[in-house]
């Protein structure tokens, strides 16, 4: 970046090259496009994976024909953070060799340059990332067994409106946070690709995209819901965006924030379908909020150097040894917090008993990571917490006490006193 | 003793500077008129241009050593840098610049440098820094810099992680006052963005309701 930059080297070498590239990338052209169909026809591919081919199709001069043959596609289910991180490199690849400027002779580093102009075809994808829709996702479902384990009769239009709303409020929360992050992302490897980072989008745009999520969101909400998950979901914007996102540069105290901010949407999904915040609901978000440690604790225990060169505050840094007895505390509190499940009468006792080989396994790795303090063991322990939170929720469903087995008790109980009564009145 | 013909090459070179100068100089408040890219507002550059050190245009349109094409009337972004890992942005001057577009496009470029200087001299220190760390580790261990295959020598994560622990806590306060200038920065450009929205939207609105009447 130095402008002491001596004079480039003759252009028109550079062009000999460039038409070079161009020669042998039209001759490969027809077997690099049979191959594209089979690789998208035979599998399962995300949206961004069939963006990233279109893109390869439309451009002549790809040197990452090889990475298409190895590069396996994702699954739309809960994705693993090895897969995405490669398709993340092939897409950054492939779009550094997006030739923006018309023919003539350009270096590969000219080529890298890209103009900031909105085009209406990436914005889909542009808003996507800059949403982070994955975890949108990942927290919306939450916020759905939240609403699923509610001793209510299932509404449809009540359990649609609630999913729609927390999805709009996680949208404008991680966009504001991506906002806030620009040049710290920038630094980072697990999140340089980022829109913002890139000059994909403004700042003004990401913020009125965040403005036109987060409104309606918690609108909908606290108008088409109830006014206590409508809070609920604005409250938890700000914890998200505005005591989360610059803690995390202050205080090891950002993880516990944090946790609360992943434990608030089953709790919103509750409160959506019954209107009221109990046992139940402060239940499934203690166990989201048990959850987040062994998650978060086992992810940043291989970023220490990116947050530490970063200047991020994070216990796997700062405090080593907390970081992973908080973790392992926190497994073993999973086993707990699912025992009080059926005192609450949220679920039967199958639920304790079902859920405890998966509760173990989890508080097993995370006694690894406790004693073992290395890389494998926060892989083991990360890669079990992806499979285990599904998994478990998926349990405490099929083992939720049925609302028809308390209703009739009920009226059993009711209707003999009525039977009981008619006798005695002639 | 300087002969004449010595004398006159230097007058000569010392004109031809000149001259060469003030052709550039007159070029560039030229293309100003056009619409010209302006760049990072380089302290390099700057000083370049004061001392009038040969070709000033060069630099200034070659100082990132990319140069938008001529027809486009949007900024551009380049690759990441290597030291700071923030991608540089060639603004778009437009010929009318109004003064809200030029105090936006000017909080941009300043916010840009303090970025970049923080960020490149944060990372080369982090790097100076990790060397020395492994360096002393393996001399205490007895170890060389590179082993007998000439490979670079590392240490595990966990010895690392003191150096990361180290390196974070000597950096807190200065990440402190960097996170207040950037908050300030990035509110800062965010509403003039939105001033500049707005302004820009009046001004069409205003070009319709013309033709409207007209």
């Amino acid at each position: 970046m130095s402008a002491a930059r001596s004079c480039r080297p003759p252009r028109a070498l550079a062009g000999l090259f460039v038409w070079r590239l161009r020669s042998t990338g039209a001759r490969q052209i027809p077997c690099r496009f049979v191959h594209l169909y089979h690789v998208t026809s035979n599998k399962l591919i995300t949206f961004q994976y069939f963006n990233f081919l279109k893109r390869m199709q439309l451009d002549q001069e790809k040197k990452v024909v090889h990475k298409i043959s190895s590069a396996s596609p994702v699954p739309q289910s809960w994705p693993e953070m090895s897969r995405r991180n490669e398709l993340r490199e092939m897409k950054s690849a492939a779009e550094t060799e997006d030739s923006v400027i018309p023919g003539g002779a350009e270096s590969k580093e000219d080529r890298q340059w890209k103009e900031m102009k909105l085009r209406p075809d990436d914005l889909p994808g542009i808003l996507a990332r800059l949403s982070k829709i994955k975890l949108t996702a990942l927290v919306v479902s939450t916020a759905s067994a939240g609403f699923a384990m509610a001793p209510v009769p299932f509404e449809l239009t009540c359990f649609l409106l609630a999913s729609l709303g927390t999805g709009l409020a996680s949208c404008a929360a991680n966009s504001i946070n991506q906002f806030f992050e620009v040049p710290f992302d920038s630094n980072m490897n697990r999140t340089k690709n980022r829109p913002l980072v890139r000059g994909q989008i403004s700042p003004l745009l990401a913020v009125c995209f965040a403005a036109c999520c987060g409104i309606p969101g918690v609108a909908l909400l606290t108008l088409g819901v109830n006014p206590l998950t409508g809070a609920l979901g604005a409250f938890n914007i700000f914890l998200y965006t505005c005591c989360y996102t610059p803690l995390k540069r202050m205080s090891i105290a950002n993880t516990w924030v944090g946790a609360v901010v992943g434990a608030i949407p089953p709790v919103m999904g509750w409160t959506a379908a019954t209107g009221s915040l109990d046992a139940g609901a402060l239940l499934l978000g203690g166990i989201l909020y048990s959850w987040q440690f062994p998650h978060f604790n086992a992810l940043s225990w291989g970023l220490r150097e990116d947050y530490s060169r970063g200047g991020y505050c994070m216990m796997s840094v700062t405090h080593p040894a907390l970081c992973r007895r908080v973790a392992l505390r926190h497994c073993l509190a999973l086993i707990g917090l699912s025992a009080v499940a059926p005192v609450l009468n949220i679920t039967t006792w199958t639920f304790p008993i079902i859920s405890l080989p998966i509760n173990l396994y989890i508080s097993y790795l995370g006694f690894r990571f406790y004693r073992d303090a290395d890389r494998s063991s926060s892989r083991k322990l990360f890669f079990c917490s992806l499979w285990h939170l599904p998994l478990l929720l998926l349990v405490m469903f099929t083992c939720k006490k049925s609302v028809l087995e308390k209703e009739d008790k009920g009226e059993l109980r009711g209707g003999s006193h009525e039977m009981a009564m008619e006798i005695r009145l002639p | 003793m300087k002969t004449n013909k010595q004398k006159i090459k230097e007058k000569y070179s010392d004109t031809v500077n000149k001259c060469a100068l003030f052709l550039n100089l007159l070029c560039l408040h030229a293309l100003r008129l056009r619409g010209v890219w302006e760049f990072i507002p380089n302290c390099e550059v700057l000083q370049q241009l004061r001392s009038g050190a040969g070709n000033a245009l060069c630099l200034c349109l070659q100082g990132l050593g990319f140069r938008p094409p001529p027809h486009s009337h949007s900024d551009w972004i380049g690759p990441p840098d290597k030291h700071s890992n923030l991608r540089p942005v060639i603004f778009y001057v437009p010929p009318e610049e109004s003064a809200l577009e030029r105090r936006l496009r000017e909080a941009r470029q300043e916010a840009q440098a303090s970025n970049q200087r923080f960020w490149a001299r944060h990372n080369r220190a982090f790097r100076q820094e990790k060397e020395e760390f492994i360096y002393s580790r393996l001399k205490a261990k007895g170890l060389e810099m590179r082993d007998e295959s000439g490979q670079k020598a590392t240490l595990s994560a966990e010895e690392m992680a003191d150096f990361y622990k180290d390196f974070l806590s000597k950096n807190f306060k200065k990440h402190l006052q960097y996170n207040r200038d950037w908050y300030k920065h990035n509110f800062r450009i965010t509403f003039l963005m939105g001033q500049v929205a707005v302004m820009r939207a009046l001004r069409w609105l205003r070009g319709r309701k013309r033709n409207v009447e007209q």
